[in-house]
């Protein structure tokens, strides 16, 4: 390796080597060397280098697998690579478990946060950092958290018990944990996977004032337009390898970067013209009560067969108990549903199921599909009952088999087999699963929500050209989510949801982000 | 150093080796109490051995004694597969027990009879279960309080039933009058215990095993059990899947309480149940809720019990020992079940 970490290949737009605008240049922070890890047959790293410096944003980028979390999991110790090793600020370092990672200045806030739901913020601060007698210093703890808080503007009650905080507030914590320890270098495993995109405004400001003050930090996404804001540098990893280095994000193209992390171009699909049809769905002054979040309040909507509505709205705007209405989770209070004509009598899932909805909810691991038995039984759970998977109540153990592996092959959904545990597979395959299950019955209205949140770019592409082939096949669809681009380029149609409310309705040609973001605030109503 | 990392998937001979670990490590734990009670380890285990499963008599006795705990180990297996925590297993036993001692006495073919005390103590087992899974559909109480609570009820009122009108007129003892002798179980060997209600027992945990996995009330209850959001998103009717469940699991363990009156006691008195109810969660968890696994369970724990009172006899051990080796195993399973979702790997110097 002759002392050359940072060799990768050679790239066009990777002319130079010199570490952007505004960042010192100096010895590394962190330094991985030749890091491999195998878990049995799969190799998730393979000789990685990677490098950060001391205020140095550093984007990790790639798809679903590709093998960043393990890599960060290595750096933190709860792996032990097979080969390769770490150099904090040019000493090699041996890190066993999180406590070594702590003590060598690594701090890190998982995808799933580690935080004690019942204590308050400053006891979660506190524990585990005793004082010098074995005593807990809250005083000071309170003054610390100030003090970040001040710093940058992570401001966070400290009497407040973790399980009120929102998601964001929780990802907030966990930043400040790892600064109350100290770290020096901070790793974020695909922080903005959970927040909406308000949210990432603030996260991202406080990342860069940490960074201003000489903090390295290492930022997972595989949001390019994330990364491109946000970071200095990127490494990008393919199959547990380093497909490249880019040293400019912010001038290099989304275009460029995608075809790093995926390997070939990603050409965005055309919604061709169509002429739709009749309504297939209609909602009719739907309200609703009783339900976690904002009730619905006198909603009326339609979808035309061979048409997507999209359904916009800053999350926690009734999204959520349109979604429960429509796949008969929640029944209204109030109003009508009908689906082809036929009027819905008893908002259960299985009616609407027979009426052809297809269905796939916002929560697929909890919602969607039953992780800890074969991936197979989630695949035919709604249709167990019909003559396709059993008879006279036994099942067809053969029939279930044939129709999961036929999926699985027709959606190129990554897994040892129907009978591996569902939980295994990663959220990309999970989502074609749950599509597979849903399309194969040829459902007359479908109604998804966030279709491609948590998604690498390859499987979105995937989800929305099948979105577009049901359309043109004549399915209505509805899609609820937060991505205004994403919603601008698959839907003929725009509804912007506010404070349980239809706030206006856009033929896509009349909309843009700008005029959705304005409506999303509830500023102008739209017929 | 070693640590705890999460599997991502469980090797299949798990399912068999663990409980047989679990029994391993019981029996070495209890070793120490059988010192502590100055017996030799071996000796007492070997009177164990011998007196449970040492000659053909032996055998039959211990299966009589497995049949009661094959039907509470499915009764229980079955709702925990649902997450039903039926803990109402011994309850519905003794309701069992009572409705088919009512039956059996009266005057009847005894075949007639047999089949009769069969579907009073099933639907007797039922009913007691309906009473905590409605209370847990209908206003959410937690089930395992309930199903527990209402052992204590169901057994005062079958005091009050042998030591009120039931009572014994001539001896003054609180038993019941005896069911008709034409609707005792036939022996199936002459001059051992082993009746009908055994056979059927052996034969009910296939069935078992056969709803759980090629059903779709199996694949409702499974899924159901994993998943219950994901379950009703799916279009299935959880409440039912549950109420099924309950009836279900409280039917077979009614089902004990019957074999109990029919093949071994022929009426109904206060301690008709050393607690089989609650070995059937022991015999459920050896098991891995698998209804075919039952059966092994349940032979072994009646083996450990027909094999202690030997041994206490023979070596002066307590037979209370048998509750300690149930109760141990019972924690064994439990620690050898967090195997399945976690490996210990050594953590030492790398690099
Ligand atoms: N604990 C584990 N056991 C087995 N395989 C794993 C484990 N963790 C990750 N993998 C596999 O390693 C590869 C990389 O996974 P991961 O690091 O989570 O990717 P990413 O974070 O980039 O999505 C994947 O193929 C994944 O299935
Ligand atoms: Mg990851």
């Amino acid at each position: 390796m002759a002392g050359r970490p940072e060799g990768g290949i050679a790239l066009p737009f990777a002319v130079s080597r010199i570490v952007s605008e505004g960042v010192p240049l100096s010895a590394p922070l962190i330094e991985m060397r030749g890091i491999t890890k195998s878990f049995g047959a799969v190799k998730a790293n393979e000789a990685v280098d990677l490098s950060v410096a001391p205020g140095e944003i550093l984007g990790l980028l790639g798809e679903n697998g590709a093998g960043k979390t393990t890599l960060m999991n290595v750096l933190f110790g709860a792996y032990a690579p097979d080969a390769g090793e770490i150099l904090v600020e040019g000493r090699p370092v041996a890190i066993h478990n999180s406590a070594d990672a702590l003590a060598a200045g690594i701090g890190m806030v998982h995808q799933h946060f580690h935080l004690a739901p019942r204590l308050t913020v400053l006891e979660n601060l506190l524990i585990g950092i005793a004082g010098k007698s074995g005593r807990i210093d809250r005083a000071g703890g309170l003054a610390r958290l100030k003090e970040i808080g001040r710093q940058h503007g992570l401001g966070l009650d400290p009497d407040l018990p973790v399980s009120v905080l929102s998601v964001g507030e929780q990802q907030r914590l966990e930043i400040i944990k790892a600064l109350f320890r100290g770290a020096k270098l901070l790793i974020l495993d695909e922080p903005t996977a959970v927040l909406a995109p308000s949210e990432v405004d603030g996260l991202f400001a406080a990342l860069r004032s940490m960074a201003g003050q000489g903090l390295g930090i290492i930022f997972i996404s595989h949001k390019l337009n994330e990364v491109r804001a946000l970071t200095h540098r990127c490494v990008v990893l393919r199959h547990g390898k380093v497909a490249g280095r880019v040293d400019h994000p912010a001038s290099t193209t989304s275009a460029e970067m995608a075809k790093l992390m995926c390997g070939h171009e990603i050409v965005p699909p055309t919604r061709e013209a169509s002429t739709p049809g009749a309504a297939v769905l209609t909602l009719d002054g739907i309200s609703t009560s009783g339900h976690a979040g904002t009730p619905l309040r006198d909603v009326s909507l339609f979808v035309r067969a061979g048409q997507i509505l999209g359904i916009a709205g800053v999350s926690g705007n009734g999204q959520r108990a349109l979604a429960d209405v429509i796949s008969g989770m929640l029944p209204p209070q109030a109003g009508t549903m009908a689906i082809a004509g036929k009027t819905v009598a008893q908002f259960s899932p299985r009616e609407l199921q027979a009426l052809g909805l297809g269905r796939i909810p916002e929560d697929r691991m909890t919602t969607g599909l039953v992780t800890n038995l074969p991936l197979a039984d989630s695949m035919v759970l709604p249709r167990i009952g019909t003559e396709a998977f059993s008879r006279k109540g036994l099942l067809d153990p053969a029939a279930i088999r044939a129709f999961a592996e036929a999926q699985i092959k027709a959606y190129d959904i990554r897994c040892p087999g129907p009978m591996v545990r569902a939980g295994a597979l990663s959220g990309g395959n999970l989502q074609k699963a749950l599509l597979a299950r849903e399309l194969a019955f040829d459902p007359k209205v479908l109604i998804v929500s966030q279709p491609t949140r948590g998604l690498d770019i390859g499987a979105a592409r995937f989800i929305h050209e099948k979105f577009l082939a049901m359309r043109a096949k004549g399915c209505g669809i509805i899609v609820i989510g937060e991505d205004l681009e994403e919603l601008l380029m698959l839907c003929d149609r725009i509804a912007v949801m506010y404070e349980g409310r239809i706030a206006g309705t856009l033929s896509s040609a009349d909309a843009s982000v700008a005029r959705l973001g304005l409506m999303m605030t509830g500023a102008e109503g739209h017929a | 150093m070693f640590r705890l990392e999460a599997r991502t998937s469980t090797p299949a001979w798990f399912n068999l080796a663990l409980p047989l670990i679990a029994i391993a490590v019981t029996l070495v734990l209890c070793s120490g109490l059988i010192a502590m009670a100055g017996a030799g380890v071996i000796e007492a285990y070997g009177v164990m051995l011998s007196a449970s499963l040492g000659d053909s008599y032996a055998i039959t006795e211990t299966l009589v004694r497995a049949a009661p705990m094959i039907f509470t180990g499915l009764a229980v297996a079955i709702a925990f597969r649902a997450k039903f925590w039926n803990i109402g297993a011994e309850g519905q036993l003794l309701a069992g027990a009572v409705a088919s001692c009512a039956v059996g006495a009266i005057p009847m073919p005894g075949t007639l009879a047999m089949l009769l005390m069969a579907l009073a103590g099933a639907a007797a087992g039922a009913i007691v279960a309906l009473v905590p899974v409605m209370l847990r559909v209908k206003f959410k109480v937690d089930d395992v309080v309930s199903s527990l609570l209402l052992n204590s009820v169901i057994y005062y009122a079958l005091m009050a039933l042998i030591e009120g009108p039931w009572k014994d007129s001539f001896s003054g003892y609180p038993i019941s009058p005896p069911i008709e002798d034409s609707a005792n179980f036939p022996v199936l060997i002459e001059g051992t215990r082993l009746h009908l209600g055994v056979i059927v027992a052996l034969i009910v945990a296939p069935l078992c095993w056969f709803l759980i996995a090629r059903t779709t009330l199996g694949f409702r209850i499974r899924v159901t059990g994993e998943n219950a959001e994901a379950a009703r998103y799916g279009g299935i009717n959880v409440q039912r899947v549950l109420i099924s469940t309950a009836l279900l699991s409280g039917a077979l363990a009614g089902l004990a309480g019957v074999g109990e009156v029919g093949g071994v006691h022929f009426q109904v008195m206060s301690d008709i149940s050393p607690g089989y109810g609650y070995s059937g969660i022991v015999v459920a968890m050896l098991a891995r809720l698998n209804p075919l696994g039952v059966v092994p369970a349940a032979i072994f724990l009646a083996a450990v019990m027909t094999g202690a009172e030997a041994m206490s006899r023979a070596t002066g051990v307590p037979a209370f020992l048998s509750d300690v080796i149930q109760g141990t195993a019972l924690l064994a399973m439990l620690v050898a079940l967090l195997f399945t979702a976690y490996r210990v790997r050594r953590v030492g110097a790398t690099t």
